[in-house]
């Protein structure tokens, strides 16, 4: 019991530290390596939690491909750090604040009286051979089908907004057609012209 | 899933498979491929609205689908069907203005008809998990909307803090939807109302989770003090996406009101009853007071909705003031013929914008509509009913509107607060009447004809005689929000 209690609290201090880090460090890619370091300490979190689907996919899909073209990204803009963070320091002030008030106020509502160890019992030991992943994917296509449907569709227009917002045909850039490339005759590209040679 | 799972919720299931369809066809039609888009979107609103009046005939039982997380009651048909009306109102009007801008593209309309399905999702929502992604779907759909128009430096701008500020409504809400959650160890609305009721749960966690889901709905509202990105939206939106930002939407706003407030949390209405109070209070002071500073049109209808909106409030609280019985249900209808006629309303005044606008014009400036009824006195005259309306006079509808919020309030005991909103409207009403003097005893500074094609002259028409007609004759509609309240509260 001790020892599940020792790892909580390491797992959730990496993990408040580290997302601070994402929003305090100066660098941008230390930014988004940081962000992998959460997701890794919250998906530990979540193996605690037996919920070890969940804690895998997140590792594979947020840390092994969106973290990873995110950092492709973060490393290919060449982002002015001086600009975005103009004024930085003269909204620290107020939104510590303001934040530091609204933490402490949620901090007195939610205490432990409410959320606490005591108020959320140990979950029953699951029986041998229980799959989370079996369990998950039989309510995820019949109980939710209707809630995973809306989501797939979220999706759908997300791509068609990103499509519309940035697929644009410039008339400045020199763009070569392959179709009309491979369709090119000679005759298109040389014209022979006979005239009379120039006499003295 | 059951065939009758299938059968309740026909309507967006033939939405989502139609947006798909045109989303493909769209690629294939060749020239003039954004008139064919328009008119296949404008037939699937028809058929939506066909598939939905073959539930109408529904009585007083609810029917729940996929295994509670779809409802399918008379709010949710009713609200359906003005949702139809609005978003093919919305299509209609800026077909001609998207045309004269190089707008009319495919996307467009797909993406109108993906944000109504959003809307519908919410509308006929029974848990908090398709509250919330009906709520992001929709409004995912507006971002893009807004964003569209590329080009313009104030559309992106307008479109950026449209998303910032509507991600954070949204993390609000779901925080406060996680600890109601968290609290009674259930999504579906009936089922948290049913645990709210046993009195076992407890209350400062359902507090504390209201007081974010309130925040979230007052964003999506645009009530004060989460009303900013109201004016800066509808004023840099290009105005056909300003006419959809603001009208459809506020249908779906009402009904996730309505769902999550009167719905899962009855037990808490003496919590939720406060804040409302105080956001209507600030909204009709803020509202009505800055729209008199404005000089934009757009500005200026924005600043009125947030004082409309406070109006809505002051309903839905009245409705949780009482428990049970006609004064509830009398209070809900009033606040849901209120959205209805000022969606009705706020399509009228966009309307007018988007006909005086042309390439290369926005008719934006409030002096663009001086003497406008010596160029054009139909529509000035229909401006002027919308104004009227708008603010609260006879005998249009917006008069009709008012009075009933106003008995609600007074029959719950608030009559300080109903003296309060009608000082509020008369102080509104000079903004409102300013636009009616220019239009009718200044001079004309712009004599540019009319380029506006007759389907939407037509329609112009039809909306502000229908502003008017159901200003004299309101029972029709009213009687209809009656029985669709007595079926969800009871009472009558």
């Amino acid at each position: 019991m001790i020892i599940e209690w020792l790892a909580f609290y390491a797992f959730s201090t990496v993990l408040v530290l580290s997302g601070l880090a994402v929003i305090l460090l100066r660098n941008p890619v230390h930014a988004a390596l940081s962000l992998v370091l959460a997701f890794f300490t919250a998906s530990a979190i979540w193996m605690m939690l037996h919920a070890e689907f969940l804690a895998i996919t997140l590792v594979l899909v947020y840390v092994g491909a969106v973290m990873v073209l995110f950092l492709f990204v973060v490393m290919m803009l060449d982002i002015n750090l001086d600009r975005l963070r103009e004024g930085f320091w003269a909204y620290l002030v107020p939104g510590l604040v303001v934040g530091g008030i609204m933490i402490a106020e949620m901090a007195m509502v939610v205490a432990r009286r409410y959320f606490g160890p005591a108020r959320l019992p140990h979950p029953a030991e699951a029986a041998a051979g229980y799959s989370n992943t079996k369990a998950l994917g039989q309510v995820l296509y019949t109980q939710y089908v209707y809630a995973f449907e809306i989501a797939a569709v979220l999706l759908l227009v997300a791509i068609v907004a990103a499509i519309a917002l940035t697929l644009r045909k410039r008339k400045d850039t020199r763009y070569v057609d392959p179709a009309d490339q491979v369709k090119v005759k000679s005759k298109d590209r040389v014209r022979l012209v006979t005239m009379a040679s120039e006499g003295e | 899933m059951t065939p009758a799972d299938f059968g309740a919720a026909s309507a967006e299931i033939f939405l989502l498979c139609a947006g798909s369809l045109i989303l493909i066809v769209d690629l294939l039609l060749g020239d003039r491929r954004g008139q064919k888009t328009y008119a296949l979107s404008l037939l699937t609103v028809a058929l939506c609205a066909v598939l939905s009046l073959a539930h109408l005939p529904l009585g007083d039982t609810a029917q729940l689908a996929f295994s509670g997380l779809f409802i399918g009651d008379s709010l949710s048909i009713a609200l359906k069907l003005a949702t139809y009306v609005a978003v093919a109102v919305c299509m209609v009007y800026s077909r001609a203005y998207l045309q004269a801008r190089g707008l009319m593209q495919g996307e467009y309309f797909v993406l109108m008809l993906f944000g109504m399905l959003g809307m519908m999702v919410q509308i006929s929502a029974n848990s908090f998990l398709t509250v919330y992604l009906g709520l992001e779907l929709m409004s995912l759909c507006l971002y893009a909307l807004v964003a569209l128009n590329r080009d313009s430096a104030r559309s992106t701008e307008a479109a950026m803090k449209y998303f910032v500020l509507g991600a954070l409504a949204s993390g609000l809400l779901l925080y406060g939807m996680s600890m109601l959650y968290g609290a009674t160890g259930t999504l579906e609305i009936d089922k948290v109302a049913a645990a709210i009721a046993t009195g076992d749960v407890d209350k400062t966690v359902l507090v504390f989770g209201l007081v974010f889901v309130v925040t979230g709905l007052a964003f999506k509202l645009g009530v004060v003090p989460f009303h900013m990105w109201v004016p800066d939206v509808y004023e840099g939106a290009a105005n056909a996406m300003t006419l959809l930002v603001g009208s459809a939407p506020k249908i779906a706003a009402f009904a996730m009101a309505m769902r999550l407030l009167a719905g899962s949390m009855p037990g808490l209405s003496d919590q939720w009853q406060q804040m409302l109070m105080l956001m209507a209070w600030a909204s009709l002071a803020v509202g009505n007071l800055a729209a008199i500073a404005q000089t934009n049109v757009k500005r200026m209808l924005a600043y009125s909705t947030i004082s409309q909106m406070g109006f809505v409030l002051l309903g839905l609280l009245a409705g949780g003031a009482v428990g049970g019985g006609c004064c509830e249900r009398d209070a809900y209808a009033a606040a849901m013929f209120y959205t209805l006629t000022y969606v009705l309303m706020s399509l009228g005044a966009f309307g007018i914008v988007l006909l005086l606008s042309r390439a290369g014009f926005e008719a934006e400036s409030l002096d663009d509509y001086k003497g406008l009824s010596r160029r054009h006195p139909w529509f000035a005259f229909l401006m002027l009913l919308m104004m009227f309306s708008l603010a609260g006079v006879p005998p249009t509808v917006g008069f009709y509107s008012k009075l009933s919020i106003l008995q609600a309030l007074v029959q719950v005991g608030h009559g300080a607060t109903a003296v309060y909103a009608m000082l509020m409207s008369v102080i509104g009403a000079f903004y409102y009447l300013r636009v009616v003097k220019l239009m009718y005893f200044d001079a004309p500074t712009d004599q540019a004809a009319l380029h506006a094609p007759l389907d939407m002259r037509v329609l112009l028409s039809v909306n502000g005689v229908a502003i008017l007609a159901l200003g004299v004759a309101p029972s029709s509609l009213m009687n209809w929000c009656m029985s669709v309240m007595t079926s969800l509260v009871g009472g009558g």
